[in-house]
């Protein structure tokens, strides 16, 4: 039997380091049957972390769900025994099953299947048989770009441009040294595909970097992964380096003329160094401000050398591409846009984690099909798509496909993959407050427009969550917006103003009752709410009172209590508190 | 902020030797140099400056571009505090308040006795967990005000009874 414990950082996160040591107590103490104990990356099902696969003798799944270190006696004792049934409280049920059955894997097909840290077995799954074939069956350079051409796919780093196209003008470019780049910056605050993807099937990235820089002739890569990762980082250079000693990586790879190595950047934490030419100039070393283009990358990239830059779910596409052929990719998906997409599925949602989902599906399969639709029985209100740079669709719009121009026409974007879900609870002007506080903080200054555009916006965004906004303020908001979008020279600027934008196309009432009636209704906004307790529910059990920062509830234990709103703070913590529903906020 | 003692500039030795003749590593040497003193001390990047023949202003003016560089020590204990939107979606503010409840510090803040620092960060990526921070590279997801008291308040109590000890 193997016993196969998830250990992407989420995983870690939710306890499985915890699970993992204990196993391996038991098994290290008295092992009776020869089980194997090991480790994968996230297979997406957060909301079930931490999960411990354990394979039979006949080679049959049983996948346990929200192990705790103390149900690793019964794990341990159900493998001794040979009989499964022992855990029955532990598997999964066939609904959370759905989550992973209703899905096309081709981005993410070996995580949460292989062990990252074990090149063998990525090898034992078509691991590097792509490179080999390109190589060893005299492929050229336009052979295998056709058929990324062939696939349609497009770069899934936010922008959705060609790929094909991308490679043939890298190719073209002249220069006696080319890079490839992979944009591991991750930095849509909501999205952690990438971070799958190089913790679960880091080499599926090495190799198809090996595809890319074949196809443009680059010798040198580098992967720039944001600081926050430090786990990626760490199953990255382990993947590199035993990769390099089974040559697939180094001089005359596969006994061909081929050479390429590969090295890891750590970045330093900025957004906006995830757009391609300011993710250079840190790179360099220096600050990362966006350069003017043209040129672009594959004209003068990396120390003014072409360049070509993909990201980290793109590459882990290329592959799968050249082992099953263009056409195979080309037959999911929609005219425009083909192929499978990675979403990180988040926020008010019953089923949390990474969905990957052929292009073509609704938002509403999604959301519902497979994220089991609202947590605590709550209405649906929006989604919030491509983060800082995208916006929110809201339910009239749940049919929409994913598909790039699709979504672009609700005023969203496909993005990166971030798919935040909001509620009934969830104030839109809040939420547009809080990505425009992301981008002033991050805009890097060289565009006046985004420099000060940005932060006159969130001046306006703050006074009216605050209840002090003024007549015409939506207007003003909506001429910033276009000033911002036509005047900053990069995606940050261009796209910054999109999460109000669609806040204003949707939800107008609900910006304007901030402004016109001082009310939030969404009962989130601090200033514009009041808590007090339904005396009819108050039980009077006092754990309001309790934790209560500022002792504004009184009431004697078993009879209902009351909020001194003159002394209140609005903090919440009453209303976190309470278990039987009694504080409303209005 | 009171004068602090010069630092011991042996530790960063190493480090420029290794990038001595690899241009565009300016970041790279600053997070060792971060890894090695806890923060970018002033006169070890006046140092840098001097060895790697950059104006100081360069290097300073990246060490304030990023947000993962900090120009004053932290303290012993770092609480990350994720922004992200699916911590925003789920409340991290009410877990911000309740931190800053607990300590008296806000962002970017350290407790008086340097026992705690706090730090808002960018996405942690765990948004399935959310709301989530890190302290010490350990991960606390599904916070509500009251867990994040306990856990600092666990962390308090350990670190000072390891001072006891030590
Ligand atoms: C402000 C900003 C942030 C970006 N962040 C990322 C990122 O975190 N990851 C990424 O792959 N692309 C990001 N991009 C897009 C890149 O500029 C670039 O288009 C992409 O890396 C190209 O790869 P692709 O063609 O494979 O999508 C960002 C763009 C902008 C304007």
């Amino acid at each position: 039997m193997r016993v196969v414990i998830g250990e992407g950082s989420c995983g870690i996160a939710a306890g499985a380091g915890g699970v993992h040591a204990k196993l391996e107590e038991l098994f290290a103490q008295s092992n009776p049957t020869d089980a194997e104990l090991g480790i994968t990356g996230c297979n997406g099902m957060c909301f079930l972390e931490p999960i411990v696969d354990v394979y039979d003798n006949k080679g049959e799944l049983h996948r346990l769900v929200k192990v705790q270190e103390k149900d690793a006696q019964a794990i341990y004792d159900a493998v001794v025994a040979n009989d499964l049934s022992l855990v029955d409280t532990l598997a999964i049920t066939a609904e959370d099953e759905a989550f992973l059955n209703k899905q096309t894997r081709v981005a993410l097909r070996d995580c949460g299947v292989i062990d990252p840290e074990s090149i063998d077995d990525y090898l034992a799954h078509e691991g590097y048989a792509a490179i080999t074939k390109i190589l060893t069956t005299g492929m050229s350079q336009e052979d295998v770009i056709q058929q990324i051409d062939i696939a349609g796919l497009r770069g899934r780093g936010g922008a959705g441009f060609s790929t094909a196209f991308k490679w043939r003008a890298a190719r073209d470019s002249k220069g006696d040294q080319k890079y490839l780049i992979c944009n591991a910056d991750e930095g849509d605050p909501g999205a952690f595909m990438d971070r799958a993807v190089i913790e679960g099937d880091p080499h599926s990235l090495i190799e198809g970097m090996l595809i890319g820089a074949y196809s443009i002739g680059a010798s040198e890569g580098i992967v720039y992964v944001r600081a926050e990762y430090p786990l990626a980082i760490v199953r990255l250079t382990k993947a590199i380096e035993d990769a390099t000693e089974r040559g697939y990586l180094g001089n005359n790879i596969c006994g061909s003329d081929f050479s390429f190595t590969l090295r890891i950047k750590a970045g330093a934490g900025a957004f906006v160094c995830g757009e391609e030419t300011a993710l250079i100039e840190s790179l360099e070393g220096k600050r990362g401000m966006p350069r003017l283009k043209p040129p672009f990358p594959a004209q003068a990239g990396y120390w003014l050398k072409p360049s070509n830059i993909n990201n980290v779910e793109t590459y882990a596409n290329v592959a799968w591409i050249i082992n099953n052929g263009g056409e195979a990719f080309a037959a999911m998906g929609t005219k425009d846009s083909k192929g499978t997409k990675v979403f990180a599925l988040s926020g008010k949602i019953a089923r949390g984690g990474l969905v990957e989902v052929p292009m073509g599906t609704t938002l509403r399969e999604v959301i519902y099909g497979i994220g089991g639709g609202i947590r605590d029985n709550k209405e649906f209100k929006a989604v919030q798509l491509g983060g800082p740079s995208g916006g929110c669709v809201p339910a009239s719009k749940l049919d929409t496909v994913i598909d790039y121009n699709e979504l672009a026409a609700t005023g969203a974007i496909m993005g990166s993959g971030g798919m935040v879900v909001m509620d009934e609870s969830t104030c839109m002007a809040s939420m547009a407050r809080f990505f425009l506080d992301f981008t002033a903080k991050e805009s890097c200054g060289k565009c006046v427009h985004c420099r000060m555009g940005t932060k006159r916006m969130l001046e306006i965004l703050d006074r009216i969550v605050a209840g002090e906004g003024q007549e015409g303020d939506v207007e003003k908001l909506e001429d910033l917006c276009y000033a911002i979008k036509d005047g900053a020279l990069c995606g940050l600027g261009q796209t910054a103003p999109n999460p109000v934008l669609t806040t204003i196309r949707y939800f107008r009432d609900e910006l304007e009752a901030h402004i016109a009636e001082h009310r939030c209704p969404a009962g989130e906004c601090q200033a514009l709410i009041s808590y007090s307790i339904n005396k009819d529910v108050c039980v009077g059990c006092t754990a309001c009172a309790r934790q209560c920062p500022v002792h504004a509830i009184s009431g004697s234990p078993k009879q209902p209590h009351e909020i001194d709103q003159t002394i209140c703070i609005k903090c919440g913590n009453c209303k976190t508190a309470c278990r039987f529903g009694a504080v409303v906020v209005a | 902020m009171s004068k602090l003692p010069p630092s011991d500039l042996s530790l960063i030795e190493p480090t420029l030797k290794t990038y001595a003749n690899t241009p565009g590593s300016l970041i790279a040497i600053l997070q060792a140099t971060q890894e090695a003193y806890g923060y970018l001390p002033m006169d070890v990047m006046e140092h840098i400056a001097q060895k790697t023949n950059t104006p100081i202003a360069t290097i300073v003016g990246v060490a304030t571009f990023y947000a993962q560089f900090r120009l004053e020590p932290v303290g012993k204990n770092l609480i990350m505090l994720c922004q992200g939107t699916a911590c925003h979606v789920n409340s991290s503010e009410l877990i911000s308040k309740a931190i800053t409840d607990e300590l008296g510090i806000e962002d970017g803040q350290t407790t008086e006795d340097g026992l705690f620092s706090l730090e808002h960060v960018a996405c942690l990526g765990c948004c399935s967990l959310s709301p989530v921070m890190m302290i010490n590279g350990q991960t606390y997801g599904r916070l509500t005000p009251d867990k994040a008291r306990k856990v600092i308040r666990s962390i308090a109590a350990a670190s000072k009874e390891g001072d006891e000890q030590a």
